[in-house]
């Protein structure tokens, strides 16, 4: 009896701490998107599906915008961290830990400076387009900052990591003898490449998608930083619902829409592909 | 240079695996150059950062490059509320690291030694956590806040940040228990020792580069924390909020110095832990 006791005691109080901070604000989230009022006259429980269809036409472009953000900066995240993971997993020999401890340099500096550095670095007379600008290069009026480039690309530059980790995870796990067994079997590089290592990797491309779309297209730093006013996010939205107008029940509802869009994604796409190498990569 | 004899040998069964080497040579050259670029431009803001807590600015703004001074380091502490936000950052990393190591060890290490009715929801919860995006979080724990009537500030903070760290520190303890040989709990057992002072002398050495790990990730992750804290942060303030609210109007020279104090310290943290690692594995293989 003590036995089948013992792992109910270990996770009681994490356990609990998740479920009281973690699974009832979900609840709690959903009646407050429920509620109708603002903050002068008092909210109330009037169970209004309403605000939902109210938010999603009035914020569809946003929505849109973020969903499609994402998704650039996942594919952008694909191509620049494939090749990257590909050389170190085979060719980084005894400095492959050193090659990762680079890539995850960026992580010791707070997010926020990171994106301030490339607000920085992308000044309209800044340290890359001034010298540019000065050589006749760029003309007068170029600029980077408040366009989509800049906001994806901070994207890209933040989340570029989290897509680095587990196609390497991937590719390390890779048994060698596999490949030197396809060519010896006088399959060409493409070939080996093609019909080997894509498919054995393509678990950790599958996490990586996971890690970087969810808080790319949920991010709205990178466009408060470095975006304008036409490259407001869901994000921005929600931000200025809850914190400056203290519209809660409305806040409430666009979080709740966003949450339910990723979360069913996650879920099928795990469904599909199992959890455990998002675990293992976040583990790693 | 070849000797004839392999030359021939060469030849005759794998003739394309000469061949094949080479190619890949040629390619190496090609994505270790590549690599090496995206090192640099990963660490390009780094070094733009350190280099301008260093810039010799006269106002409030930090922008051009006016050549060298150490000011900035001796006047780090002048702005006060600057001071305060790093303090509150620095304080509720530690109180969390520790909370959340000691329960997410505990999970970890329950979900690794034993089978349960409820792992698996267990497991679920753990992975939504992971893998829910950050506003989520943060809109949820202050959607409850509102909703019990609770005022946001320094521990309401410290609460959102131990919910996000304790699964990190878990699934890194997971991670080690799969390695974990359960004979040497039972051995102890047999010898005489009780459950408890088996944890204490049997397992948890075992576990316990996985909790160093797990809980320097908790730290970090609470020091650099945005989003979630934004939300349930009140009127308090902490490094990454004051930072933020800065970029409106000019990031002072002392962001910087403090954001290279921090890096520095983090680097730091992660070289002795790997040293430790290495020499106990040293010490491991020579007894």
């Amino acid at each position: 009896m003590r036995r089948r006791l013992a792992p109910y005691l270990l996770i009681l109080p994490g356990g609990l701490w998740l479920l009281i901070f973690f699974v009832v604000p979900m609840v709690a989230m959903v009646s407050v998107s429920l509620q109708s009022g603002s903050l002068e006259s008092g909210f109330s429980q009037t169970f209004s599906v309403g605000t939902y269809a109210d938010m999603i036409s009035t914020y569809s472009t946003q929505l849109v915008r973020s969903l499609v953000y994402g998704a650039v900066c996942t594919v952008i995240t694909i191509v620049l961290a494939y090749p990257m993971a590909y050389w170190i997993a085979f060719n980084g020999g005894r400095h492959k830990s050193t090659y990762l401890f680079l890539i995850l340099l960026p992580f010791f500096v707070t997010f926020v400076i990171r994106t301030i550095s490339w607000q920085f670095l992308l000044a309209d007379n800044g340290l890359v387009l001034g010298p540019l600008k000065n050589l006749g290069v760029l003309p007068e009026n170029f600029h980077v900052l408040a366009t989509s480039t800049a906001v994806i690309g901070g994207l890209v530059y933040n989340f570029l990591p989290f897509m680095v980790l587990p196609i390497y995870v991937a590719l390390e796990r890779i048994d060698k003898v596999l490949v030197e067994a396809a060519s010896d079997l006088y399959a060409s590089k493409v070939e080996v490449f093609r019909r080997v290592v894509l498919p054995l990797s393509l678990p950790g491309v599958f996490a990586g998608v996971i890690l970087t779309f969810v808080p790319a297209a949920a991010d709205y730093v990178n466009a408060t930083i470095l975006g304008g006013s036409g490259q407001v996010m869901i994000g921005n939205i929600i931000e200025t619902l809850y914190l400056t107008n203290s519209q809660y029940p409305q806040a409430a509802a666009l979080s709740s829409i966003l949450l339910a869009a990723l979360l069913i994604g996650i879920f099928a796409y795990a469904r599909v592909l199992g959890t455990k190498d998002v675990m293992d990569a976040s583990a790693g | 240079m070849t000797p004839p004899l392999v030359e021939e040998d060469a030849r005759q069964p794998t003739p394309h695996r000469r061949r094949t080497r080479r190619v890949r040579d040629e390619r190496g050259w090609a994505l270790r150059a590549y690599t090496w670029i995206v090192i640099a431009w990963l660490s390009l803001p780094i070094l733009v950062m350190v280099l301008f807590g260093f810039n010799d600015t006269s106002g409030k703004f930090n922008f051009v490059w006016q050549g060298w001074t150490l000011r900035w380091y001796r006047e780090l502490f002048d702005i006060n509320d600057l001071t305060t936000a790093l303090s509150n950052s620095l304080s509720i990393a530690v109180i969390v690291t520790v909370a959340s190591a000691l329960m997410g060890t505990l999970i970890g290490y329950a979900m690794g030694r034993h089978n349960f009715r409820g792992k698996g929801m267990l497991n679920v919860v753990l992975f939504a956590n992971l893998a829910a995006p950050e506003i989520a979080m943060g809109t949820g724990l202050l959607s409850l806040f509102l909703t019990l009537g609770i005022p946001r500030g320094y521990w309401t903070v410290v609460i959102a940040h131990i919910m996000f760290c304790i699964v990190y520190v878990a699934i890194t303890v997971q991670a080690r228990m799969a390695s974990y040989d359960r004979s040497l709990e039972e051995a102890a057992q047999d010898l005489g020792a009780g459950p408890f002072t088996t944890f204490r002398l049997v397992t948890l050495p075992i576990l316990m580069p996985g909790v160093i790990a797990g809980s320097l990730l908790a730290f970090a992750l609470s020091i650099d924390d945005f989003i979630i804290t934004e939300f349930n942060a009140g009127s308090t303030q902490t490094f990454p909020l004051w930072v933020y609210g800065s970029s409106r109007v000019g990031t002072p020279p002392q962001v910087n110095v403090m954001g290279t104090l921090v890096f520095a310290f983090g680097i730091a943290l992660v070289l002795i832990n790997t040293a430790v690692l290495r020499r106990q594995r040293r010490k491991v293989m020579v007894s």
